[in-house]
């Protein structure tokens, strides 16, 4: 197992270097930048506000409405611009994975708005997405339980590495990539797990316990942008 | 709206008086910082800083067969997002009528200046062309995204590098761009937008400022050529007014060209 080598030298359980930034569109009621490796993500927070249209409202508690989006000129082939099927089932998993932390029932009848643009993709996007759209969340002053970080646990073959790129997206020796997307809580609750390719029962577990400590780093870098709203927050340098 | 309005009276008292809120002269912009190379996927891209205004502009290029009508010329399109991200007015959905104006009126100012060398976007012809896309997303809205989009779409496509094609197999390889550049002519199509607030005419006006403005007109000009115009909203302009919109914009056009020069190299 420690025979393998990445692609770009980094250890199995090293993420790529990794960088927020805070309070990134003026207008929004809270934003973020995150950034992992060559991937961006653009995250704003619009609310909480009237729910439009009225039939969706809950009058029981807020909603939260995600929308993640690619721009077109974020990968190589051109995306048309709207929304896919890909898009839309991102943004319902952004809304699971974050809803958890937010306190949602302090606002009957109201809908925060999170919209995602991906600016540059490399794979893991949507986690990248769900870090930006959690420290908005959080910059926006809405009441939170908890942080959520995201990130992408995978399997090279036969070995356990974490935060997959592009390049290894498209490995495809032995039995190829697996890709686990995963956010989770602080207090270490998984709000989001996708799988993508071959593992067992064992390795899934292990893979889990890998991004529980990666999303650890994450949260530092969270807070540390949380905490000076306006700078470029990086993380250590390995 | 309340607001708006009453922003908006006071603007235009300020402006009678010769004063806007922020000490700019009527052909003033504000601090512009152009970017290049912000999205490493596209061929080319930029992201514009216009005071608070934030736009990100990208270009893509594909293979596709050419028009029947311009079998030797490569195709172009702008299109735009007013993404919801960038103002809380904006909402997702189908485009609707601004968008699309908005992508309209850049097209037709980067179209017909002759900035594009059309026979050099030729692969084989009848066959084969380059198809440019200029897509132009907003992050936030303080005004005058119109310019700054225009100034993102000249910036892209400048630093903007043609991919690697293989006439065999017609696959791009993106991976791999060549040196050669976008194929563009010594020209610098620069779309200025004017805005007429109660009886006054100014350029790059701040969000509340264009609240304010009844009216608006877009020259897309190079070096004093005029290959553009889109005069737009309800509100007549008298052709004295026309002509002072054109002189505002001639004088902006060549401080911006000045800054635009400097910036991308």
């Amino acid at each position: 197992m420690t025979e393998f080598k990445r692609m770009d030298g980094r250890k199995l359980t090293e993420m790529r270097p990794v960088a927020a930034q805070v309070g990134i569109i003026p207008n929004a009621d809270g934003s973020a930048m995150f950034k992992s490796g060559k991937t961006i993500a653009y995250a704003a927070v619009y609310g909480p506000k009237e729910h439009h249209p009225r039939n969706q409202r809950n009058p029981k508690k807020g909603t939260l409405r995600c929308r993640y989006n690619m721009i077109s000129f974020s990968v190589n082939d051109r995306i048309r611009p709207g929304p896919s099927r890909r898009s839309t089932e991102i943004s319902k998993i952004t809304e699971w994975a974050l809803a958890p932390a937010l306190m949602l029932e302090n606002f009957p009848g109201m809908v925060i708005d999170v919209h995602i643009n991906i600016i540059q993709a490399d794979a893991g996007t949507r986690c990248a997405g769900i870090n930006a759209a959690a420290m908005a969340l959080a910059h926006a002053g809405l009441p939170m339980n908890d942080m959520i970080s995201s990130v992408s646990a995978g399997k090279l073959d036969k070995t356990l590495v974490i935060d997959l790129d592009k390049a290894e997206e498209d490995f495809e020796e032995g039995e190829g990539p697996t890709d686990i997307p995963v956010s989770m809580t602080h207090s270490g609750k998984v709000t989001h797990l996708q799988l993508d390719g071959k593992i067992n029962k064992e390795e899934l577990k292990e893979a889990i316990n890998m991004a529980k400590d990666a999303c650890e780093e994450i949260y530092k870098i969270q807070k540390e942008a949380l905490k000076n709203v306006g700078k470029l927050i990086e993380g250590d340098k390995k | 709206m309340e607001e708006i309005s009453l922003n908006s009276k006071k603007i235009a008292e300020y402006l009678n008086e010769g004063k806007r809120f922020d000490n700019r002269k009527p052909e003033e912009f504000r601090e512009l910082s152009i970017e290049t190379g912000v999205s490493l996927n596209a061929e080319g891209s930029a992201r514009v800083k216009l005071g608070n205004t934030d736009v990100i502009v990208g270009v893509k290029l594909a293979t596709a067969e050419p028009y029947a009508d311009s079998p030797n010329k490569g195709n172009f399109m702008v299109s735009a997002e007013l993404s919801p991200m960038s103002s809380s007015r904006f909402e997702s959905g189908p485009p609707k009528f601004p968008v699309i104006e908005f992508g309209r009126v850049l097209d037709r100012g980067l179209r017909e200046s002759g900035f594009i060398n059309w026979e050099a976007l030729c692969i084989k012809p009848g066959e084969r062309v380059w198809t440019v896309f200029v897509d132009i997303y907003t992050i936030n809205d303080d005004g005058n995204l119109m310019d700054a989009a225009g100034i993102g779409a000249i910036a892209a496509m400048k630093t903007a590098k043609l991919p690697a094609y293989d006439e065999e197999t017609k696959k791009i390889d993106y991976k791999n761009p060549t040196e050669n550049p976008l194929p563009l002519n010594n020209v610098t199509p620069i779309a200025i937008t004017a805005y007429k607030i109660g009886n006054k005419i100014l350029v790059d006006p701040t969000r509340e400022e264009q609240d304010a403005a009844t009216a608006r007109v877009t020259i897309g000009s190079s070096d004093g050529i005029i290959s553009s115009v889109q005069k737009g909203e309800e509100t007549p302009m008298t052709p004295e007014e026309m002509g002072e919109a054109f002189d505002l914009a001639d004088k902006a056009y060549k401080e911006v060209f000045k800054n635009l020069e400097k910036q991308i190299k």
